[in-house]
């Protein structure tokens, strides 16, 4: 199944070349591609080459940590990279580097803690990663400074919900995928972006290269949807539908495109909800700003426990995302922008 | 110019939904320019022709306010801010959405109000189920302040002086520029308080061989203020540096020597925190040699900033002999 393959596979941002091989693969047989300077999949289907033309993105990257130094015991020192609650990363089981070694992040036992050291949360600075190595020559073997960490999860379905690593953003790469096996007469063209949980990076050049009329951007959100937060604090619902934005940190919908899309989610009985939160950060912010600027729409699949080892969505989200995206192309086909 | 700065100062335009405020300057600056265009972001780009190299002038339509994130059962709105505002600036004060519905802001019980945030607050905009609220207003919806401008001496106090001082003066520019030695666009940016977003892709369009614009600065003319030498009603501030730009001597030079020739009193500023459109324009294609003009204003991001008019009347003085010159 895609969504396994895709979510198991090794992507930190700066190193998305798996991600990046099984979308080549997915798509070869439907639109044309090529991997820009960055490191972005850039593609194009032309259908019958009706205006306008769309971009669709997705970014490939996910969050993980970046081996600094090798201690003379053997042990990683790392920095995160992207945003990880540090308060989340003691003793998970990550997999490092190119020869996918295995290794647990550490720290001092409850029995060793003084009564004031178990009242704080240990920083990332504190923690070290042991891959069992006798010592620093013996890690080096298979472990170089640089190389990159990934939570050790697996895809599994969990109830009505999947659980998975990196469901930022390889669902909007799933949801692209399933898009460009559909036939449209307007033009498709898109990215699958590097480096948006360190800046949104791959998308600012993408966009400059493929000058879209209107840009689709597909994401993994945030969804609050639990015990000790109040409704209000929700930001999204897991099981509601894809999630419309109208304004993060990088970003302000314009209104007009905003009532377009719920306009034809419910002309199609699409459930969808509007993002109830103006935090966060997407693609969508260096897209709608490139060059003259680019008519931005930004769609996500809410999920639970974001940035973690174990995130959790719906599937059936995630099938309602797709259907809105081509109800909304089929609109853009008919009725221009 | 008075008559003028109520009249901006008055109308409603938060990041991102600027159509009022636009309307307001389309109708000022109809007459008066060769060429009106608005682009994708909603910028206006107002061309006033020349025939030398292509200047352009900046000054940003949008304001600071709030976007509403939900909507109780009871019909209260909780909110977001659009821009730097402080959950304390909020107390007691009144928003007003672009349909005229007024608000106000109130807070959940707290045992220390340091402890205030914007996610403890709330508007109250007198519904009393979540229906009745959702017949007025829609997530997603943004406020300003609910301010009149009010001339007090020589001075203006209003919201949004941020950056309808600088509109102003734009406008004044264009309606009594006669033959300009550059080719000049007057563009009225969006979204400058969210991140200079109006500017890049203006300047983009544009590809100008220079830019100035024209904002407001912090003062230090209060009591125990922080240490700033720019003060009101002293002249127009010469931008020498904010964190977006380290302004280009080319254009610092032309700005002071202009004030100099023509005994235009002027100031020098460093603002320490803070940026302006300036900080995206000059970084647009292979770079803009590029400066600001800045309009001294008190209190700024609150319903109550204030500047002065002479000011504003200095700044056009001078901004009118840098192109006619």
């Amino acid at each position: 199944m895609l969504l396994k393959e895709l979510t198991e596979a090794f992507g930190v941002s700066g190193a998305e070349h798996e991600v990046r091989n099984i979308l080549k693969r997915e798509i070869e047989n439907c639109a044309e591609f090529r991997t820009d300077a960055l490191g972005n999949l850039i593609f194009e289907k032309p259908g019958k080459g009706k205006k306008p033309k769309v971009m669709l993105a997705a970014h490939m990257d996910e969050v993980g940590l970046m081996i600094t130094s090798i201690g003379k015991n053997g042990w990683l020192k790392f920095d995160t990279v992207g945003g990880i609650d540090d308060r989340i990363l003691v003793s998970k089981t990550v997999v490092i580097g190119p020869n996918k070694v295995k290794g647990v992040i550490g720290a001092k036992a409850i029995h060793l803690q003084e009564p004031k050291e178990r009242e704080i949360a240990l920083k990332s600075k504190n923690l070290y990663i042991d891959i069992g190595a006798k010592d620093k020559e013996d890690a080096e073997k298979v472990v170089k400074i640089g190389d990159y960490a990934v939570f050790d999860s697996k895809y599994e379905v969990m109830g009505d919900l999947i659980k998975a690593k990196a469901l930022d953003d390889r669902v909007g790469c799933y949801i692209i995928t399933e898009i460009l096996k559909k036939n449209y007469d307007l033009t498709l063209c898109g990215a699958f972006t590097v480096q948006e949980e360190i800046g949104a990076r791959g998308a600012t050049v993408a966009a400059y290269t493929l000058e879209p009329d209107i840009a689709i951007v597909l994401e993994g959100t945030f969804a609050a949807d639990v015990p000790d937060t109040k409704e209000e604090g929700y930001s999204t619902t897991v099981g509601r539908g894809p999630a419309i934005t109208l304004m993060d940190k990088t970003f302000i919908a314009d209104r007009r495109l905003v009532d377009r899309v719920l306009q034809v989610a419910e002309q199609n009985k699409i459930e969808c909800q509007l993002r109830r939160t103006a935090f966060g950060g997407t693609d969508g912010g260096k897209i709608h700003i490139a060059k003259e600027g680019i008519p931005t729409i930004v769609i996500s699949v809410p999920c639970r426990y974001i940035h973690s080892p174990a995130s959790l969505t719906s599937l059936g989200d995630i099938q309602n995302t797709i259907a809105l995206v081509d109800a909304l192309i089929k609109d853009f086909q008919e009725r221009g922008i | 110019m008075k008559e003028l700065v109520k009249k901006l100062t008055e109308a409603f335009g938060p990041s991102g939904e600027e159509n009022k405020i636009r309307e307001v300057i389309l109708d000022e600056i109809k007459d008066y320019a060769d060429e009106v265009r608005m682009d994708v972001l909603g910028n206006i780009i107002a061309r006033k022709k020349g025939a030398g190299e292509k200047l352009m002038l900046a000054a940003h339509m949008d304001e600071v306010g709030v976007i509403v994130t939900n909507i109780d059962d009871k019909g209260f709105l909780r909110f977001s801010n659009i821009g730097g505002i402080s959950p304390f600036t909020l107390i007691g004060e009144r928003v007003v959405f672009e349909n005229g519905t007024v608000g106000v802001f109130g807070m959940e019980k707290m045992d220390d109000i340091k402890d205030l945030k914007f996610n403890k607050m709330f508007i109250d905009i007198g519904a009393r189920t979540k229906e009745e609220a959702q017949k007025k207003v829609r997530i997603g919806d943004k406020a300003v302040y609910y301010r009149n401008c009010d001339i007090i001496g020589d001075y203006v106090t209003a919201k949004a002086l941020d950056d309808r001082a600088g509109c102003a003066v734009l406008i004044k520019v264009l309606q009594n520029v006669k033959s300009p030695r550059f080719d000049t666009y007057f563009v009225f940016t969006v979204q400058e308080k969210v991140g200079l977003r109006g500017a890049k892709t203006s300047a983009f369009g544009i590809g100008p061989d220079l830019a100035i614009a024209v904002d407001v600065t912090k003062t230090g003319d209060t009591p125990e203020s922080e240490k700033m030498a720019v003060e009101l009603g002293k002249g127009p501030a010469v931008k020498i540096m904010d964190r977006s730009v380290i302004c280009h001597p080319k254009i610092k030079e032309m700005l002071i020597d202009s004030a100099e020739k023509n005994n235009i009193p002027y100031q020098l500023e460093v603002l320490e925190m803070g940026g302006t459109d300036t900080g995206a324009i000059h970084l647009t294609k292979d770079g803009v040699p590029s400066g600001c003009l800045s309009i001294p204003t008190r209190y700024i991001h609150t319903p109550s900033e204030m500047a002065s008019i002479d000011d504003m009347e200095k700044a056009v003085e001078l901004l009118l002999y840098v192109l006619e010159k």
